[in-house]
C-alpha cells in the first residue's frame, strides 16, 4: 500500500523545519500551515507527516511538548531545537542550489 | 550534544514504549478530530464529517505503525514478537522439541568437548617463553629408519659446544626416587626428572619460591640439591615455606630443597614431583658416551634460524661424530620437531579422527533437525498459504522458521555446553596419560565457538525447510481441496535426499569405529609370549644407600620370591627387570666371540632384561632348547645368558647357539657370558613384533630395581595385600609402587587405541540412533499423508503385503542411498585413519558387510512399524477420515 507522495521526496523535512521556524505547532497546523502558504498546491498527507514528524524528532532536529491548544484541548506541540534550525539552513541552502539548477535546465530546453 | 539528546529518546523508546503509544494514540486522535470539526465548519453533519475525515486519513492502523517504524527498536520488539511465537509453537509439541534440542545438544556438546580437547593438547601453545621457537632434538640416521632417537650424553655435550643455530639446549631424563623423610614418615617412589640445570632458564621458569638451579649445582662434586613441584609441596610438605634448605631423603641420600616450582608447571606433565641436577646426578663417564641414548634435549633456536637450517647444523655435527665413532650404535643424523608436536605426536591422528566424527555427528545431527522442520513446514504449509495470501511477505516466514530453529539450536547448545563441561571432566580423570591433560579447559575461544556453531546449525536446520516451502506453491495449495489423495512429492523427495546424506554419514562413522574395534580386539588377543591371566606385578626397588653390595641385593631378591612362593594361592613367582608388554626400557650392543670381527659400523643390538632363575617358569615362557638360569649362578657366577628365538634368527641362523658366547662392553672391560638356554619370543609393545632379547641373571646382583610377577590360581588381587606385607616385614622403608595384574599392563598400553574405538563406537551408535529415528520419521509422515490413497487401494482389492512392501520400499530407497554413499566414502575415510589400525585392512571385508548389514537392519526396523501400520489402514476410516 503506496502512499500517495505529491512531495519531493526529502521536500517535506525542508517544509516541515522552515513552518516550525517561526513558532511551535502541533500536526495538524502544520500541515494546514504548509497548505495555506502553499496556495492549496501542496497537499500533506497524514500517512507521511506524523512518521516525518517522530523521523525528525529521533533525529533531534526538532522536540516535542504536550500543551493546550487553541481549542482547549492537550496536543504535541513540535518546535525547532538548534541543531534543527543549522538543519533547516543547510537544506535551504541545498533546496536553493536545486531548484535554480531545475530552474535553469528547463529554461535553456 | 545531538547524540545524548538522541540517545535520551532511544531509551524512552525502548523501556516506555506503551507510554509512548497512548502519546501517539492521543496526537493521531487529535488530527482526526480537528478534521472532523473543519468538515463540521463547512457544513457536515457529524456523521458524514468524521466518515470524510476517516477517508481522508487512511488507515489509522497503519499510520500508527509507519510512525512507529521511525521509533528505534522497532526490530527489537519484532524480534520478541517472533520468539514468543516460535516458543509458543514449539511448546505446543513438546516431544518433537525435546527430541531435537537433545540431538542439539549432543551434536554441539561432543563437538566443543572435542574442540576443547584439540585446542588445549595440540594447538594451544606450551606456556613458555618463546615457546614457537623451542625444538626437541633427536638423533636420527641418514637414511632416515630412526628419526626420533633419544640422545646420548657425550652427543649432548659435542652439540652444545659446536652449534652455532642454537641460543640454548638442555638435557633432561625422567627417573625416580625413593623419597622418604628424615622422620620416618611413610616412603613414597616419586616421579622426578633430573635436568641440565639451564632448562629452567631456557624455559622461562621462574621459581615460585627460593631459587633455580644454577650452573654450581650441576657438578658431580656439588652438594645435592632438589626442587620440589607445586603439587608435591602442597601435598606432603602442607605448602610451608619453611622447607626451604631443609633436606629431604631421595633414594636414602640427603638433598637441600632449594626452590619450589609454580603451579603452573607441570611439564611434561602432572606426574613429575621433583627434578634434580643432571650432571650431579649421573656419573661423568655417561655424560662423555656416544653410545648410550638416555636424554631428551631441549634447545631454544636463535632469533631468525629456521628448522631445516639447525638440522642441517646438527647433522653435520653428527656425522662427523660418526666418523670419529665407527663402531657402535651411534647415529649419523640429526632430527628437530617443534617442542610442542614432539609431546603430542602419538596422540594426534587419534584425537583429530574423533573430533571429526563428531563433526560428523553434528552434521546429522543439523540433518535430522531439518528432516523434522521439513516435516512439521510441510504439515503446516496450508497455514503458511493462507497467511502468503492475507500479504504476509515470504521473508517474514522464512525468519519465522529460522527463529523456530535458532530457539531449538541455542536451547540446545546451552544444554550441549552442560554436556561438554561434563565430558571434559570425566575426560581428564580418566586420560592423564594424554600429554598436556591439565591444559585442558574451555576458554574464550572455545565458547565463541560454540556460539558459531550453534549460529551455524540454527541457520542450516532452519534454512533448508524454509527454502524449500515455495512461493509459487501458495495457489496449488489452496487450490487442493481438503482431501490430498497422494503426498505432495517434492517435500518428500526432498526430505528423502536429508535422510540418504545422513544414512551415508552413519556409515562412514560406522566403518570407521568398526575398523578401530577389528584393530583394537587383534591387539588385545595378540600373544605377548607369556601367561597374562591371573598375574600381579609390582615395582621393587631398592634403594642405593641400603643395598650396596650385590650379595645384599640377591638375598634380598632371592628371599622375597621365596617367601611370595610359599604364600596360599601362588602358583609361581619371578622377578625381572621388564614384563612383556612394558616397552623397550633398555638395550644393549654385544658380540658373539665366536663370530669374527664385525665390518666396521655394524653392531649386534638386543633388548637387555635380568630375570631370576624362576621367571620363566611363572611366566610361563616355553623353554626351546638348553636350560633356564640356575639358582646357584650368582655374583661372578652368573655368567649364563638366556636368549630368545628371534636373537637367534637374527644373528645365529642355522647354528647351535647352547654354548656360545655373548661379549658385552662393561666398564671394567668385556664381560663374557654363556648361552645356556633359548626361549621364546615376547613382545614388549603389543603392536610391534618380537625384538631380539637377551635375559641376563638378575642374581648377578648388578641391579636394584626389578618387577616381581606372581602367578595366581585365582584372583590376583587378593594377593596384593599379603605380598605387600611380606615386602614390609623384608625392609620397612622399601616402597611398592604399580601393584598392576598383567591385563592392567597391557590396557595401559593399548589405552590410545580402546579409548578412540570407544569413543567412535558411541559417536556412530548416537548416529545411527539418529539416522533410525530419521528413518521412522520419513516414513510415518509419508504414511499419514497417504493414508487415503491407501485406503482407496485396498478398497479397490490391492493386497496388503503389497501395500506393506510398497511402503518398505518407500522407506528403504534412501537407507540404500546412503548406505551406496556411505561405502563409497568410507574408501576414502579409512585410508585416513590407516595409521591407527594394527592388523585390520582399511578396507576389512568383514567390517564393511558387517556394518552394511547392520544398518540395512536397523533401516528396515525403523520402516516396519510405519509400513505395517500402513497395511493395517482400514480403507473404511481412511476414506472417512480428514
Amino acid at each position: 500500500m503506496g502512499k500517495p507522495s505529491d512531495l519531493v521526496q526529502g521536500t517535506l523535512d525542508l517544509l516541515i523545519l522552515k513552518t516550525l521556524s517561526l513558532e511551535a505547532k502541533h500536526g495538524w497546523a502544520i500541515a494546514k500551515r504548509i497548505q495555506q502558504v502553499s496556495g492549496e498546491v501542496l497537499q500533506v498527507q497524514q500517512g507521511s507527516l506524523y512518521p516525518a514528524l517522530h523521523r525528525l524528532e529521533q533525529q533531534g532536529w526538532i522536540k516535542a511538548k504536550w500543551a493546550e491548544s487553541e481549542t482547549g484541548r492537550q496536543a504535541k506541540f513540535y518546535s525547532l531545537t538548534a541543531a534543527g534550525r543549522k538543519q533547516l539552513e543547510s537544506e535551504t541552502a541545498n533546496w536553493n542550489r536545486l531548484s535554480e539548477a531545475i530552474n535553469i535546465v528547463v529554461q535553456e530546453a | 550534544m545531538r547524540w545524548l539528546h538522541r540517545l535520551s529518546i532511544r531509551v524512552r523508546m525502548l523501556f516506555s514504549r506503551g507510554e509512548e503509544d497512548a502519546r501517539l494514540n492521543d496526537e493521531l486522535q487529535f488530527h482526526l478530530d480537528q478534521q472532523v470539526a473543519e468538515n463540521m465548519a463547512a457544513g457536515m453533519n457529524e456523521e458524514e464529517a468524521r466518515h470524510a475525515a476517516m477517508r481522508l486519513f487512511g488507515n489509522p492502523a497503519a499510520l500508527r505503525d509507519e510512525t512507529r517504524d521511525a521509533w528505534s527498536w522497532n526490530w527489537l520488539e519484532r524480534l520478541r514478537r517472533d520468539i514468543r511465537y516460535g516458543t509458543r509453537t514449539l511448546v505446543r509439541t513438546p516431544g518433537f522439541s525435546i527430541i531435537a534440542i537433545v540431538v542439539m545438544a549432543l551434536g554441539i556438546g561432543a563437538n566443543v568437548a572435542l574442540l576443547t580437547v584439540v585446542r588445549s593438547v595440540l594447538l594451544k601453545p606450551l606456556p613458555f617463553k618463546d615457546t614457537d621457537r623451542l625444538v626437541r632434538l633427536f638423533e636420527a640416521d641418514a637414511q632416515g629408519r630412526f628419526q626420533d632417537s633419544i640422545v646420548a650424553g657425550g652427543t649432548f655435550a659435542a652439540w652444545k659446544q659446536q652449534a652455532h643455530s642454537f641460543e640454548g639446549m638442555a638435557a633432561t631424563r625422567r627417573v625416580s626416587y625413593n623419597l622418604s623423610g628424615t622422620s620416618g614418615q611413610l616412603p613414597e617412589l616419586a616421579d622426578a626428572y633430573t635436568a641440565s640445570w639451564n632448562l629452567l632458564p631456557l624455559l622461562g621458569v621462574q621459581p615460585a619460591l627460593g631459587r633455580s638451579f644454577l650452573s654450581d649445582d650441576d657438578r658431580p662434586s656439588a652438594g645435592a640439591v632438589t626442587m620440589l613441584s607445586w603439587g608435591l609441596w602442597k601435598r606432603r610438605y602442607g605448602g610451608d615455606p619453611g622447607i626451604l634448605g631443609k633436606t629431604i631423603l631421595l633414594d636414602a641420600r640427603p638433598y637441600t630443597v632449594i626452590g619450589i616450582l609454580p603451579v603452573w608447571f607441570t611439564y611434561p606433565d602432572t606426574r613429575v614431583q621433583l627434578w634434580t641436577a643432571l650432571y650431579h646426578e649421573k656419573p661423568p663417564s655417561l655424560m662423555e658416551l656416544h653410545t648410550a641414548h638416555n636424554f631428551d634435549v631441549i634447545a631454544l633456536l636463535k632469533r631468525g634460524v629456521s628448522i631445516p637450517q639447525a638440522t642441517a647444523d646438527l647433522s653435520n655435527i653428527q656425522a662427523q661424530i660418526r666418523r670419529q665413532f665407527p663402531d657402535g650404535p651411534v647415529m649419523d643424523a640429526a632430527n628437530i620437531r617443534p617442542l610442542l608436536e614432539a609431546q603430542v605426536r602419538n596422540v594426534k591422528t587419534g584425537l583429530y579422527v574423533v573430533f571429526a566424527a563428531t563433526a560428523c555427528l553434528l552434521l546429522i545431527a543439523c540433518l535430522n533437525i531439518a528432516n523434522l522442520l521439513v516435516a512439521r513446514s510441510a504439515a503446516r504449509r496450508k497455514e503458511s498459504a493462507i497467511r502468503c495470501a492475507l500479504g504476509g511477505t515470504r521473508g517474514r516466514l522464512i525468519r519465522e522458521q529460522l527463529i523456530e530453529s535458532l530457539i531449538l539450536s541455542i536451547a540446545g547448545g546451552v544444554l550441549g555446553i552442560f554436556f561438554a563441561f561434563l565430558t571434559l571432566q570425566w575426560l581428564v580423570s580418566t586420560r592423564d596419560d594424554i600429554p598436556r591433560a591439565d591444559a585442558i579447559h574451555m576458554d574464550g575461544i572455545v565458547l565463541l565457538f560454540a556460539a558459531g556453531v550453534i549460529l551455524i546449525c540454527g541457520l542450516f536446520a532452519g534454512l533448508i525447510p524454509a527454502l524449500s516451502s515455495s512461493d509459487r506453491q501458495i495457489l496449488r495449495t489452496l487450490h487442493e481441496s481438503s482431501r490430498s489423495l497422494s503426498g505432495r512429492r517434492q517435500s518428500t523427495r526432498l526430505r528423502q535426499l536429508l535422510l540418504a546424506l545422513e544414512v551415508g554419514l552413519t556409515v562412514v562413522l560406522l566403518i570407521g569405529a568398526g575398523l578401530l574395534i577389528k584393530s583394537y580386539r587383534q591387539l588385545r588377543s595378540v600373544d605377548l609370549g607369556c601367561t597374562v591371566k591371573n598375574v600381579l606385578t609390582m615395582d621393587i626397588n631398592l634403594p642405593k644407600v641400603d643395598y650396596k653390595t650385590a650379595a645384599k641385593r640377591v638375598a634380598f631378591f632371592e628371599q622375597l620370591q621365596r617367601r611370595v612362593r610359599q604364600l596360599p594361592g601362588v602358583r609361581g613367582a619371578g622377578l625381572s627387570t621388564v614384563l612383556p608388554g612394558q616397552h623397550r626400557i633398555r638395550d644393549d650392543v654385544f658380540t658373539i666371540a665366536e663370530h669374527p670381527p664385525l665390518p666396521r659400523g655394524q653392531v649386534l643390538d638386543a633388548s637387555t632384561r635380568f630375570v631370576d632363575p624362576d621367571y620363566f617358569q611363572a611366566m610361563q615362557i616355553p623353554l626351546l632348547q638348553g636350560r633356564f638360569l640356575q639358582a646357584d649362578e650368582r655374583s661372578e657366577r652368573a655368567r649364563s645368558v638366556v636368549i630368545s628365538e628371534t636373537l637367534v634368527r637374527e644373528y645365529l641362523p642355522g647354528e647351535n647357539p647352547i654354548g656360545k658366547h655373548i661379549v658385552q662392553e662393561m666398564e671394567d672391560g668385556p664381560q663374557s657370558y654363556e648361552i645356556v638356554g633359548v626361549v621364546d619370543d615376547t613382545l614388549e609393545d603389543v603392536t610391534r613384533p618380537a625384538y631380539q632379547t637377551i635375559y641376563y641373571p638378575l642374581y648377578e646382583g648388578t641391579e636394584r630395581s626389578a618387577v616381581l610377577a606372581i602367578r595366581t590360581a585365582s584372583d590376583p588381587n587378593a594377593l596384593a595385600l599379603p605380598v605387600q606385607k611380606i615386602i614390609a616385614e623384608l625392609d620397612r622403608n622399601l616402597p611398592v609402587a604399580d601393584v598392576l595384574t598383567m591385563d592392567q599392563i597391557i590396557g595401559q598400553s593399548t589405552l590410545n587405541q580402546s579409548f578412540d574405538a570407544k569413543l567412535l563406537l558411541t559417536f556412530a551408535v548416537l548416529s545411527l540412533i539418529l539416522a533410525a529415528v530419521g528413518l521412522f520419521g520419513v516414513l510415518s509422515y509419508i504414511v499419514a499423508q497417504r493414508t487415503t490413497e491407501i485406503g482407496i487401494r485396498i478398497a479397490l482389492g490391492a493386497q496388503r503385503e503389497q501395500v506393506l512392501k510398497l511402503m518398505l520400499m518407500d522407506g528403504l530407497r534412501p537407507a540404500l542411498v546412503g548406505l551406496a554413499l556411505g561405502v563409497a566414502a568410507s574408501f576414502g575415510a579409512s585410508r585416513l585413519i590407516e595409521s591407527l589400525l594394527f592388523g585390520t585392512h582399511p578396507f576389512d571385508p568383514v567390517v564393511f558387510v558387517t556394518v552394511s548389514v547392520v544398518l540395512l537392519v536397523i533401516a528396515a526396523m525403523a520402516c516396519a512399524m510405519p509400513a505395517w501400520r500402513a497395511s493395517r489402514v482400514d480403507p473404511m476410516q481412511a476414506l472417512r477420515s480428514e
